[in-house]
């Protein structure tokens, strides 16, 4: 379970963060969309207390201001963006800092500890890679080993900051499969930002749409998913399908400058005007020619 | 997952060393992190240093003659007959050289990993916080006011430490306004902090240098270091901070793996990234400052020996810092015998030999290294 309420993160003079509250039960997936800067890493950060923050942040009913850093890494696992993986570490040494915080602090891993990570590697079908050093593997397995490395923290709480944004299709797909998988088999709550909003639809049980710093929105993939709404927080025009099985697929609109011989579009673009950016105006769309990856 | 495949792995991954532990310990529980055997190579190379060391000189001794000296000393020993001559050469000339080489060696280069690993930088050595201008300024001082001798290695301490916490307070309260943990913690002003500092306490350095010009040999010859002047009473003056310093960095090491994959994972893992930094800071400084008070400035020893114990036994501290420790103190006690045997009875700067012979040595270790990466 996570829980916050008044999250207020600020940068210096910019507040990233205003005062936001949410609560997501145990064992569900809530996925945190929004264009670049909404806020959804700095949500994250917060969370995982990476950043300081005023408000109140709850992890499985225990307030996490008052948790140590070994007891909140024992309820939190962070798979960052852009996780650092050196490249001259093993697969296994690498699963095995996972357990850093189940670890005494004089005392070095006991037996538990790296049945744990054999598991981890084992369910990520790494066992056969488990010796080999992190630059010898390819970006879909550094994606398994970055999840084993989370999975061996036995943490009820995952948070992943767009796991899969370095991954191809079908990649992405199978990362994300992975995730829901181990979400049911462990009955983990996920939180996590991510920009393909089809994925985020197939994949969350909930979706959150962060705008500079506020919750625009939160509700399932259908309520959250809506052209006028998508365009406004994300200033780009798209369609918004609904498959044959339910899935919700958002597809962007090419908006290109005017005079470039997609005139058609241009009248499209008026409609969508952002309240925070008036200044700006629709021209501003203009410029976009798609939500950025 | 088979102990067989487990043995190849490593042995591909982790160098000749890590690859004979591995073959060693194949039947134990699976993806041990084995460190046994790169220490017991290591320290049987310490113990030929040692030998080596005591053994060599303008007077040659055996191996047994060393051994009958060092037996004639214990408690209750067999009748061992010792030449007068020997024994004082073993007990007052050589043992006290070898002795403060192991300890002044296994700091430089432990302390050297130590500020690589919780710096995350490479080029760091044991001299990076203002160890070296806080103590070179420190002696100046005492030579300057024509102040005893035997100030000198007290006054070196205290300039070293007193130059690493100032580098410590600037760096960490410039960094203290960052937004991430990374840049929050200090990390890299501290860094900045400490290139300051140096310049500083240097440039005050050199200008009591120059209104005294009379101390310059002096103060040259002491910032040169070596083991010269070694004795016992110096032995005994740093073994404290030697030992507490080497239990501070031992004990932390599987925390400076954790760092490699950077401050801010490291502490979503659960470490306490301020703390650890602190706590190895402290040790490796006390250790390092104590190992320049009483022999100068030795280059070199601190950022060679560990690299080139991560190219032979893999980057994982919990090997590279004990492996450091071991193989600084070999390095440092050989490199002495060269300088006190090439040019005898004059002495070359022991500083010139671990450049001399240690720079070819790690070219050498990049090279193989490289080549057999480059065919795997």
């Amino acid at each position: 379970m996570i829980g916050f309420s008044g999250l207020t993160v600020r940068y210096g003079d910019t507040t990233a963060l205003h005062g936001i509250s949410e609560r997501v039960p145990a064992g569900e997936w809530l996925g945190v969309i929004g264009a670049n800067g909404a806020g959804k890493t700095t949500l994250l950060n917060a969370i995982a207390a990476l950043v300081p923050y005023s408000g109140s942040v709850t992890i499985c009913d225990r307030p996490a201001g008052r948790l140590s850093r070994r007891e909140l890494a024992r309820l939190i696992a962070y798979v960052p963006q852009r996780p650092v993986l050196p490249p001259d570490m093993t697969v296994r040494d690498y699963v095995l800092l996972g357990r850093t915080a189940h670890i005494g602090y004089l005392r070095t891993e006991t037996a538990t500890d790296r049945r744990v990570c054999a598991a981890a590697i084992e369910r990520l079908d790494l066992s056969a890679m488990a010796d080999r050093m992190l630059r010898a593997m390819s970006g879909g397995e550094l994606q398994r080993v970055v999840i084993a490395r989370a999975l061996a923290q036995e943490a009820p709480v995952l948070l992943l900051d767009e796991p899969t944004s370095a991954l191809d299709l079908g990649r992405r797909m199978d990362a994300l499969e992975l995730i829901d998988e181990v979400r049911h088999e462990r009955s983990l709550t996920v939180l996590s930002a991510i920009h393909d909003l089809t994925l985020a639809g197939q994949f969350a049980d909930r979706l959150l749409l962060l705008a500079g710093g506020q919750i625009a929105a939160t509700g399932s993939a259908r309520e959250v998913l809506r052209e006028t709404t998508l365009a406004l927080h994300f200033g780009a025009g798209v369609h918004v399908l609904t498959t044959d099985t339910g899935d919700i697929a958002v597809i962007s609109r090419r908006m290109l400058r005017p005079g470039s011989g997609h005139e058609r579009q241009r009248a499209d673009r008026n409609e969508y005007r952002d309240p925070d950016h008036d200044q700006a105006g629709p021209q501003r769309y203009a410029l976009n020619a798609e939500p950025e990856r | 997952m088979t102990s067989t495949r487990n043995v190849a792995g490593s042995a591909s991954a982790a160098g000749p060393v890590a690859a004979e532990s591995a073959d060693a310990g194949a039947d134990d529980a699976v993806g041990r992190i084995r460190t046994g055997r790169p220490i017991l190579l290591a320290s049987l190379v310490l113990v030929a240093a040692m030998v080596i060391g005591v053994a060599v000189g303008p007077v040659g001794l055996s191996p047994l003659q060393i051994l009958d000296a060092l037996v004639a000393r214990l408690p209750w020993h067999p009748h061992v007959f010792v030449p007068a001559l020997d024994a004082a050469i073993v007990w007052q000339i050589r043992l006290p050289r070898v002795l403060l080489g192991v300890l002044v060696g296994s700091m430089l280069a432990g302390g050297g990993a130590a500020y690589q690993g919780v710096f995350r930088n490479p080029l760091a050595d044991p001299y990076l916080l203002g160890v070296a201008a806080g103590a070179g300024l420190g002696a100046t001082v005492v030579a300057v006011s024509g102040g005893s001798l035997a100030l000198t290695p007290p006054a070196a301490f205290a300039g070293a430490v007193i130059a690493v916490t100032m580098t410590y307070l600037l760096g960490a309260r410039a960094g203290s306004a960052g937004e991430s943990p990374a840049t929050r913690s200090g990390t890299g002003s501290i860094l900045l902090a400490g290139i300051a500092v140096a310049a500083m306490l240097t440039a005050f350095q050199t200008y009591l240098q120059q209104e005294h010009t009379q101390t310059l040999s002096i103060v040259y010859s002491w910032i040169l270091g070596g083991l010269s002047a070694a004795t016992w009473s110096d032995v005994w003056m740093i073994l404290p901070y030697v030992v507490v310093a080497a239990i501070g960095l031992l004990i932390h090491r599987r925390f400076l793996d954790v760092l490699r994959v950077g401050e801010t994972e490291a502490t979503s893992l659960g470490v306490n990234v301020a703390r650890v930094r602190l706590i190895v800071v402290v040790a490796a400084t006390l250790g390092v400052a104590a190992a320049v008070a009483v022999s100068g400035l030795i280059g070199f020893v601190g950022i060679i020996v560990p690299h080139a114990i991560r190219l032979t036994a893999g980057p994982s501290y919990r090997v590279l810092l004990p492996v450091s420790m071991i193989g600084g103190a070999a390095f440092l006690v050989l490199a002495d015998v060269v300088a006190r045997t090439a040019q005898a009875p004059s002495e070359v700067p022991i500083g010139v030999i671990t450049a001399l012979t240690g720079a070819p040595f790690f070219l050498f270790v990049l090279r193989s290294r490289r080549a057999r990466q480059d065919l795997s």
